[in-house]
């Protein structure tokens, strides 16, 4: 199994979204390595012909007749958002800077 | 002298609230008090919904009929389930003040029932922990031992039974949160069948494995709160349209103290090397009352057990790094770095950064790598495999036995501090109760007594197939009965008086 280093760590938390500093990074990439280490023993077990299980219970599409059901007001989820504007959701931009 | 209503249990209260002994305002309060006197040591509660509590409890003294079994009795919310009029934080900064604009379902049961909550209790940050170490608002301290850890996730919901501070809690148990805070509290609690009790409103770590349960102080009273909170809920898609295991039934059958023809399977591959001895030795002292009590016990192998921590800690860090990029800082929650010219993706990063703790990020990473391409197949594939066998290993056993037993957990309540540099080894708390979550069935932590190495409590595990509640109640119930007779009465009776802030 491979090891995992620190620019590993770095481009996993860039995928995640995770703007991390770099005494994390030094932390995390020796956490990371033990538990990606130990958790590697699933490797051992041959499963080749074993059906993967996503789910405890079969999993059956469900249905409901279309009906007109009470949602939530508006400015009921606008509440507990960190800015509003105009009934909506005000987000940062989300288009980069002309370079 | 009067009694003191916070050392009752919930089905004595209830009874007495039923025939108007006491009101359900007085029971409430009683528990409020008992809050504001010793939470400060234990920090059970993340918050306390006293003007809500009251008002519930009123109108059940107003009520003509009782709304059912447990109308007016009082209970502890994990932080974990939505509920209006309170805070929702899963104990993560990033949901700090987070008013959610609705109601679970186990929250609307509960009302429904004329349940009274108290209040959210205190978790591991989105319930990744087994010690309460992980949440972004201090540790809860073990009422047995304030040094020592609670368990986890749900430590602030075992700490609250064992402090007298609530009779009832809801825990969540995702690799055994409900289960090993249980053991390491002298207290009871129960993971439901995947399924049985609706997700509706739990905020999601491993959608796969998360089930909530009820937590008591004795196994009918958890039994009553089951029937509470479970049943086929159209808001979940996975919920089971089936009807709720008749536990409360079970639990009184068992207190009749006779287990004849029951057969129970001790997991060869849950002990030896790894345990505490204390830790076994009372669990051979619970394998041999139950056998006083007319059981059959036998031994069974389960010999993918082994690779279950490995395979859950693939799979729940996959399913988190996925449920917990919704905390983008757009929708609700903290955000970052908005000064006007840093981009969507920058505050998102900036607002992660700052609202998750270590053990978030470290569980999103891993999942994160564990799904990328390349390593797909030998980590995640893999362990989807092993869950497999882990299930075929349930379905073999079961066909030797009833029930399985097993300690909850390896080993005693820890030292605050002792495991939090050392992922691997909290997580290895979880080494007896994963397998269960994996398989989708349930299992109950019943108190078995304290170790003879630290005087401090140990849980019996007790296992059964899906759907299938109540065996494992019977055999829980008939053992806690045994349990008070031959060590001298409740387990939680022997918990040290905590220092109380005069009112």
């Amino acid at each position: 199994m491979p090891t995992i280093s620190r620019d590993e760590v770095a481009h996993l938390a860039r995928l995640a979204r995770l703007a991390v500093t770099d005494a994390e990074l030094d932390t995390f990439a020796g956490q990371l390595d033990g538990i990606l280490e130990s958790v590697a023993s699933v490797s051992e077990v041959a499963a080749d012909d074993i059906p993967p299980t996503s789910h405890s219970v079969e999993l059956v599409n469900v249905f409901r007749d279309d009906e007109i059901r009470p949602g939530l007001a508006q400015q009921e989820p606008l509440a507990g958002a960190p800015a509003a504007e105009e009934g909506r959701f005000r987000v940062p931009r989300i288009l980069g800077e002309p370079e | 002298m009067t009694t003191d209503l916070t050392r009752l249990t919930a089905a004595e209260l209830a009874g007495r609230i039923r025939s108007r002994e006491v009101s359900a305002v007085e029971v409430t309060q009683a528990h409020l008090d008992r809050i504001a006197a010793v939470d400060h040591a234990v920090h059970a509660f993340l918050h306390v919904d006293a003007e809500g509590a009251l008002a519930a409890a009123r109108a059940v003294d107003q009520a003509e009929e009782p709304a059912s079994a447990l109308a007016g009795v009082p209970l502890a919310l994990k932080d974990v389930l939505t509920m209006r009029g309170a805070p929702t934080t899963c104990g993560s900064k990033i949901l700090e003040g987070w008013h959610p604009p609705y109601d679970a379902t186990v929250t609307a049961r509960l009302r429904r029932a004329g349940v009274v909550i108290l209040g959210k209790t205190n978790m591991d940050e989105f319930a990744m922990g087994s010690s309460t170490e992980n949440s972004a608002y201090g540790p809860t301290r073990n009422p047995w031992d304030l040094d020592r850890i609670p368990g986890g996730s749900g430590g602030g919901s075992s700490a609250s039974l064992a402090a007298f501070e609530a009779p009832l809690a809801i825990g969540t148990d995702t690799g055994g949160s409900i289960r090993q805070p249980a053991a390491v509290t002298g207290t009871v609690g129960v993971k439901t069948t995947y399924g049985g009790v609706s997700r509706y409103g739990l905020v999601a770590f491993s959608s796969s494995l998360d089930q909530a349960g009820p937590c008591a102080r004795t196994v009918l009273d958890a039994a009553l709160l089951h029937e509470v909170i479970a049943g086929h809920d159209p808001l979940d898609a996975t919920s089971i349209d089936a009807p709720v295991p008749p536990v409360v039934a079970a639990a009184r059958e068992g207190a009749a103290g006779d287990l004849r023809g029951v057969r129970v399977g001790v997991v060869r591959e849950l002990s030896g090397e790894g345990y505490q001895p204390g830790v076994l030795t009372a669990f051979d002292r619970a394998v041999e009352e139950l056998r006083r009590l007319g059981a059959e016990v036998v031994e069974v192998s389960c010999p993918h057990f082994t690779y279950g921590l490995s395979a859950y800690y693939l799979i729940a860090p996959s399913e988190a790094s996925s449920n917990l990029a919704r905390f983008d800082g757009m929708r609700y929650g903290l955000r970052v770095g908005d000064d006007g010219s840093a981009s969507a993706e920058q505050v998102m990063s900036l607002t992660r950064e700052a609202g998750f703790g270590p053990e978030v990020k470290r569980r999103i990473m891993i999942g994160t790598y564990a799904l990328s391409s390349g390593y797909y197949d030998a980590y995640y594939g893999q362990a989807q495999k092993v869950r497999t066998l882990i299930t075929r290993d349930f379905a073999a056993a079961f066909e030797q036995a009833d029930v399985l037993v097993s300690p909850t957990t390896p080993t005693t309540a820890f030292r605050i501090g002792e495991r939090v540099d050392d992922p691997m080894a909290m997580y290895r708390a979880d080494l007896c109760t994963i397998p269960a979550n994996l398989a989708g069935s349930p299992a109950i932590s019943v108190p078995c007594g304290l170790s003879e190495d630290d005087g401090l409590p140990v849980g019996l595990q007790i296992m059964a197939p899906t759907l299938q509640e109540q065996r494992m109640y019977r055999v829980a119930a008939a053992y806690e009965v045994a349990r008070n007779d031959t060590q001298g009465g409740p387990l939680l009776g022997r918990v040290p008086e905590l220092e109380m802030i005069s009112q």
